[in-house]
């Protein structure tokens, strides 16, 4: 059983929560994530690794709340026990000095932007991140990557923060007025990932992507998470998460990651409505 | 002394297939004292250095002298006969192709039918556990060496039991949430129920195996890192990854590897969503690609998911299908369906991206290829469709390479299994591999056989510390 030891609300059905898994913590790298299962009749679902600490055994997670499983692990308070979780799982991102280093992430991509942005600074990078989300209420971890950004350039949807328009906008108006990239790192929504994929082909600068397609056990056994990458069949949790942006048919994978919209709907109106 | 010989084997009580097309429970009732007593009673009791079962039985239980014992009324003495070789005869009793094994070459098929040699094992194991019996087992004093298993199905869990009784501290480590591997994730409930495959590890508990569920070596733990805290370390790591065909369409939503289907329903329930979390995809027809156990497997469950129709789509014909003949006509009295000599060609999908129709092209046989199977060549212009829900890659899976991506030192083959020896010793010092990881796809009683003499492979090398310079690969 994985205690949560700490937890904290950052945005609207966004939470942070620190959990008490030593073996997770004492081999993770930027990029990874773990699989979680939260009781005996839970699903198993992947999360994306925040931060961790080999010290105090403890790793961050930051989560959306979308479906049942999110919703039922956002109820939980410090205290309570995750039943299973197993990790570090994928490779890690591939971390070393490019030069300068553009890391743009949407959404709840931030927590592994922020991850990658670490990595890629203690590379001696210089590194400049572009991070996206709807609205103000939705920025998350603006403080964390101030830290480890060399510049931080922030977008709003709708303009209530900072700026309007999104990431995908940032990157292209950084790359019109002549800014360095020798690499970019995406992740956040497939759409997004896609459409900077695009913008960095025709500059022709090495991307890679973080992707997060539906898994069940996460260690290369079942092919629920296959993603098309140069027209080969890959499996994210073992051959990736991070794969070459150029490479990835996003539109599968957009496809692929609805399948179980009806089902996950069905499970989280019988969670809301308090059935057991 | 004349004795009458009964031809005809004691058949077992099974579920109705109508009735149990809708359930999960065990399809086969197993015997009762009065049938088992019957069918041992068949037993012409061949001397043990003689008996053709013994020989055909990869792990050599003494079968006359437990099926003996069943007619003496001692299920302690039958249970304790089989232990000696075979730590779990609740699971091979119901998962071994016997026709091919024990029974093949019994004497009584000569006179009629052979012997039920299966049921009666696993008669007398599930007997044991209703009566709370366990073996009694000699355990060499605590010698303070230390093995690491990797891998918790029948090759670890066998390896595990012989050495925890040699004085080993054994400790294994499991990737899922749940321990058994393939006896867990893969074989479904109504062929093996889960309770048995929990009954059999609490057993290992109780004599001192240690197990660490959640953790994936290669991820969590390196091997490295293993062979710092551990004297020997024995892979069993199995061939979990599955293998598609990369056809046009072949990743529409819908379609699923044997092992996601059969992981989703068995390890995590999803025949009880939405009780359970974990859902799986529902429809009106199903087609499982391919003609093995697995294949069998897959769309047995598809039934009792609630798919009305079910196909199982083969490239030759019946008499190549590798099932086992027993997974086969259980699936055609369930009412599967059966297309010979079709492989697809691609699949076509809705607007939304979810399978509709699997694209077949017909065959005919050609030559004889290196399996010695006649060859499927395409027949041009046979392409037709299959209307579909929902379709199931059953066609074979791989070792699961995340153990080794990052270990140079360990070899592999062209088919990605480990190379080992005829002691199971890897590439690696102080590395053992059996089962499914250093055979490809075998089966559960195969791999508890190379659990069994890797153990016995990996006592000799702690002891004497002998390590060969160079591993002459075994091929199995």
């Amino acid at each position: 059983m994985f205690e949560i030891l700490d937890k904290k609300i950052l945005a609207p059905n966004i939470k942070w929560i620190r959990v008490h898994a030593p073996l997770v913590a004492r081999s993770a790298h930027a990029g990874q994530f773990i699989v979680l299962r939260l009781h005996e009749r839970g699903e198993r679902i992947p999360l994306t690794l925040f931060k961790w600490s080999k010290e105090e055994g403890s790793i961050e997670l930051v989560f959306q709340e979308v479906g049942k499983t999110t919703y039922e692990l956002g109820s939980y308070d410090p205290g309570d026990k995750i039943m299973d979780i197993v990790g570090p799982l994928g490779k890690p991102t591939h971390i070393e000095n490019y030069g300068t280093a553009v890391i743009v992430s949407g959404g709840v991509g931030a927590p592994i932007g922020y991850a990658v942005t670490k990595a890629l600074k203690d590379a001696g990078n210089h590194v400049v991140s572009i991070i996206g989300f709807r609205s103000k209420q939705y920025v998350i971890l603006e403080d964390e990557f101030r830290k480890v950004s060399d510049e931080l350039l922030i977008t709003t949807d709708d303009g209530s923060y900072v700026r309007k328009g999104f990431t995908t906008d940032v990157l292209k108006e950084y790359l019109e007025k002549g800014g360095k990239a020798d690499y970019v790192f995406t992740v956040g929504p497939v759409i997004m990932m896609k459409l900077i994929a695009k913008i960095t082909k025709e500059y022709g600068i090495k991307t890679d992507a973080s992707l997060n397609p539906i898994m069940v056990d996460g260690t290369g056994m079942c092919g629920a998470c296959r993603v098309t990458v140069g027209g080969e069949i890959k499996f994210a949790c073992v051959d990736g998460p991070d794969f070459d942006a150029h490479q990835v048919d996003f539109d599968e994978l957009m496809s692929r990651l609805v399948e179980y919209r009806p089902e996950e709907k069905i499970a989280l109106d019988r969670y809301v409505k308090g059935v057991r | 002394m004349a004795r009458q010989i009964k031809k005809k084997r004691v058949p077992v009580p099974e579920q109705d297939p109508k009735e149990r097309i809708h359930n999960f429970n065990e399809v086969a009732l197993g015997y009762t004292w009065e049938l088992a007593t019957e069918e041992a009673s068949r037993c012409i009791q061949c001397p043990v250095n003689f008996a053709p079962c013994i020989k055909g039985c990869p792990v050599n239980v003494n079968i006359p002298g437990f099926i003996k014992k069943i007619l003496e009324k001692d299920v302690k003495g039958a249970l304790e006969i089989i232990h000696k070789t075979n730590a779990l005869p609740g699971i091979t009793g119901r998962v071994c192709p016997q026709e091919e094994q024990c029974e093949m070459n019994c004497v009584m098929g000569k006179l009629g039918d052979r012997i039920n040699i299966g049921k009666l094992e696993r008669f007398v194991a599930d007997e044991a556990r209703k009566m709370g019996i366990h073996p009694e087992v000699t355990m060499a004093p605590k010698n303070g060496k230390k093995v690491a298993i990797v891998g918790s199905g029948p090759a670890g869990l066998t390896a595990a039991a012989d050495l925890v009784k040699m004085g080993y501290d054994v400790t294994v480590f499991e990737a899922l949430h749940d321990l058994g591997g393939v006896l867990i994730y893969g074989i479904p409930e109504f062929r093996l129920p889960k309770d048995i495959v929990r009954y059999e590890v609490e057993y290992l508990k109780s004599i001192g195996v240690k197990f660490e569920k959640n953790v994936v070596i290669g991820k969590t733990y390196t091997l490295y890192e293993l062979l710092e805290d551990y004297d020997a370390v024995f892979l069993g790591t199995g061939a979990g990854t599955p293998k598609f065909l990369n056809l046009p369409g072949v990743n529409l939503k819908g379609i699923y590897s044997a092992n996601e289907f059969l992981t989703r329903i068995n390890l995590m329930k999803a025949y009880k969503f939405p009780e359970y979390d974990t859902p799986i995809k529902k429809g009106k027809r199903l087609a499982v690609i391919g003609a093995g156990n697995v294949a069998m497997d897959a769309a047995r469950s598809a039934l009792r998911v609630g798919y009305e129709e079910v196909y199982i789509l083969y490239r030759r014909t019946r008499e190549y299908m590798t099932a086992r003949e027993e997974e086969i006509a259980h699936a055609e009295e369930e009412g599967v369906k059966f297309m010979f000599l079709v492989s697809p060609v691609g699949f076509v999908g809705d607007a939304d991206g979810n399978v509709r129709v699997v694209r077949l092209i017909m065959n005919e046989l050609g030559e004889p290829d290196e399996s010695g199977r006649r060859k499927p060549v395409p027949i041009p212009g046979t392409e037709f469709g299959l209307e579909v829900d929902a379709v199931v890659f059953a066609i074979g899976q791989k070792p699961n390479k995340v153990l080794y991506q990052e270990v140079p030192e360990l070899k592999v083959t062209r088919w990605g299994t480990l190379v080992v020896d005829e002691k199971y010793r890897t590439t690696m010092r102080g590395v053992f591999a059996g089962g499914d990881a250093v055979r490809g796809e075998s089966t559960v009683v195969l791999a508890m056989g190379d659990g069994k003499k890797a153990a016995k492979a990996i006592d000799e090398y702690i002891k004497t510390g002998e390590w060969p310079e160079e591993i002459k690969p075994q091929s199995f």
